[in-house]
């Protein structure tokens, strides 16, 4: 597995200078991106899953940001000790974004045609007119009527999900070969949101990228990962494969993420939510940073941060729970439904198979 | 287009009156009456009364007004009472030393501090733009007639550079590079605040433009800094500062009293002065239509210039 990563983050801490003082915005982020694979990063607002994966792309305003320490190493070089004319032959070419926002992301004065040849210009060197060409493809290739006729039009014009598919074509451009999506369908509504995922799964296939897909949305994760990193307060506090994350979550933080999240099962009522909000992170607290707000919390999570705890070769989890002096605990309801839905299924076969996205009732 | 331009200019026209009312108004509420400015101190009350039917003000306003509404719209604009002379000839022959000083200070001012708005702009927070966001303060705040006799009592008093005053040379040829001469001092006062003005506008709205998701996306696509600046931050930034170029046009015509009084600029801001001081009540009269219409065509023509930058713009 190590030696097929096109990326590995390691030990990524990142701080923001503010008036009141440092904020660690990533506290010693570890991750590992396969070819091919789709990563998601999920977690709540503020956990830092935004900022890690746009150090990638070195995109942090440069003015207030300081990277403490860590290694971002893409085939072999890191991107945090290249220097800013190397990091632009990276940028868009190698690896290339989708943003939240479709709405103000693309230039409001520009073509679209233009805004999408733009990066092929840059990277490929080839001439406007091939460029053109090679924009006209992409925005075929990601569903834009009449490619010829919206190459001339100007963002305005295009409703949201349309937008969204132009900033695919920019970030595809380039046949790059990671993509970080950023939230990339939340500004959409749901029927577009579908459609949106669709498209980036059929050109992964098509294409061969490697995506880290960061979202709060554990449905759209579902549809779209072949792994999961749970983030929290800036660190990533469980990674796994879908499946183990999903059907098999050990640490109490993506208990709750879990339980929270809303099925079609008949019978549920009340929708979990998570006690408290998320340390302030200008000053973290001492231990597991979730201590707090855990219902599961022991003596030692306020006192000492937890190791990370291997649990397979593909599923580790940041929580003493996993210690074998702690004690037995069971989690919510909710997430021991989804364990026994697992272990029938694991049971039965051999080996375990990828359970589609439709089984937990996904929102997408 | 053409259609919402000739609509522009019909809509123009019952501005222009309301405008033409609204001045012949308040200039005949102000106190004093031109009269006293032609007739001795001893002149009797049957000498004032013939002076002001002479002159035509004798009659109630609204005749007076519409005396004046129907002899402009035929090209007369009355007479100068000191002079006799029409009002015409003489307001055109101030326009042109008045739009060749404001038309210099603009192009120079412009030329100036859109590249120094930018610089400050992409040098945020830095030394650079410490200093020149405080040049700039210093040359809003700095009054005219200030920086106008300090120049001149230093370059023409003391150095003899340029000359204190007037358009070209008394006797001398006005040549080209004589009226570039004279151009220098004044130009430097009136751009002092034009620069200053316009370099922490284009500063503001760089800044807020290289704040905009677009400008992220230029960067992500990995385009170099000089392509990212003038293909996505310039042309944006531009939109709302024709704003500020389109207040800045009007003053073509009327922008610089204070300056031409100081420098003996023989152009419409003198004139103006004059009107005023002596209650030449048909140049005033011409000279507020001529910065009424003026203006309107500024407006015209920066809503025009809105369509062709932002194509989000269109005129139906």
């Amino acid at each position: 597995m190590e030696n097929k990563a096109v990326l590995e983050v390691k030990d990524l801490a990142i701080s923001f200078r503010t008036f009141e003082g440092k904020v660690q915005a990533v506290r010693g982020v570890n991750f590992s991106l396969n070819k091919g694979e789709t990563l998601a990063i999920v977690g709540e607002s503020g956990s830092g899953k935004s900022v890690s994966t746009k150090a990638i792309n070195q995109l942090l305003p440069k003015k207030n940001t300081l990277i403490e320490r860590g290694e971002i190493l893409f085939e072999g070089k890191d991107l945090l000790k290249i220097s800013e004319k190397e990091m632009q032959a990276v940028r868009g070419n190698d690896i290339a974004m989708i943003f939240q926002d479709p709405m103000t992301s693309l230039n409001p004065t520009m073509q679209v045609g233009k805004q999408i040849a733009e990066p092929i210009i840059a990277h490929k060197g080839v001439s406007k007119e091939e460029a053109k060409e090679k924009a006209l493809e992409l925005m075929d290739l990601v569903g834009i009527r009449d490619p010829k006729e919206s190459y001339k039009n100007y963002p305005h014009q295009f409703s949201g999900g349309m937008r969204q598919r132009v900033m695919i074509a920019i970030a595809l451009a380039c046949e790059p070969k990671i993509l970080i999506a950023d939230e990339p369908t939340t500004a959409l509504d749901v029927t577009i949101q579908a459609q949106i995922l669709d498209l980036m799964n059929k050109l992964k296939k098509e294409l061969d990228t490697s995506i880290i897909f960061i979202t709060h949305d554990l449905g759209v994760v579902a549809q779209m990962a072949d792994r999961v990193a749970v983030m929290y307060a800036g660190q990533i506090v469980e990674v796994g494969t879908a499946d183990e994350i999903f059907y098999n979550p050990m640490h109490p933080y993506t208990w709750g993420l879990l339980a929270s999240m809303p099925t079609l099962e008949v019978g549920q009522t009340d929708l979990y939510t998570i006690p408290g909000s998320p340390p302030n992170l200008l000053h973290p607290p001492e231990g597991d940073a979730f201590a707090a707000r855990n219902a599961y919390a022991m003596e030692i999570d306020f006192h000492q941060e937890p190791d990370l705890f291997k649990v397979s070769d593909t599923h580790y989890a940041k929580t003493w729970l996993l210690h074998p002096d702690a004690p037995d605990v069971q989690p919510p309801l909710e997430v021991q439904r989804r364990k026994e839905k697992y272990q029938s299924l694991f049971s039965g076969q051999g080996q375990f198979n990828r359970i589609g996205g439709e089984a937990i009732g996904s929102r997408g | 287009m053409k259609k919402y331009i000739i609509k522009r200019l019909l809509t123009a026209i019952p501005v222009l009156l309301m405008i033409s009312i609204g001045a012949f108004v308040m200039m005949n509420l102000a106190p004093g009456d031109p009269t006293d400015l032609y007739v001795t101190p001893d002149a009797t009350p049957l000498q004032v009364e013939a002076t002001r039917r002479a002159l035509g003000l004798d009659q109630p306003y609204p005749v007076q007004y519409i005396r004046w509404l129907t002899r402009a719209l035929q090209g007369d604009l009355g007479i100068n009472y000191a002079t006799r002379y029409p009002v015409l000839p003489i307001l055109v022959s101030r326009i042109g030393p008045t739009i060749v000083l404001m038309g210099a200070t603009l192009v120079v001012s412009y030329l100036i501090a859109i590249p120094l708005g930018i610089l400050s702009a992409r040098k945020h927070g830095t030394w650079v733009d410490n200093l020149l966001t405080g040049g700039a303060f210093v040359g809003v705040s700095i009054p005219n007639f200030f920086l106008g006799l300090g120049l001149i009592y230093i370059f023409s008093v003391q150095l003899s550079w340029f000359p204190t005053g007037g358009m070209s040379q008394l006797g001398g040829e006005s040549s080209f590079l004589s009226v570039i001469h004279h151009l220098v001092l004044p130009v430097t006062v009136l751009s002092a605040f034009y620069i200053a003005n316009m370099t922490r506008y284009m500063r503001a709205t760089m800044i807020e433009v290289y704040g905009e998701n677009y400008i992220r996306t230029a960067t992500a696509k990995g385009l170099a800094a000089e392509v990212i600046l003038t293909r996505h931050g310039i042309r944006n930034a531009l939109i709302p500062v024709i704003t500020i170029i389109g207040t800045d046009l009007p003053r073509l015509v009327g922008g610089a009293i204070v300056t031409e009084q100081i420098f003996q600029w023989p152009g419409l801001g003198r004139l103006t002065i004059m009107a005023i001081q002596q209650r030449e009540y048909p140049m005033l009269m011409a000279i507020t239509m001529l910065s009424a219409v003026v203006v309107l065509l500024a407006n015209l023509l920066v809503d025009i210039m809105y369509a062709v930058v932002d194509p989000r713009i269109k005129f139906d």
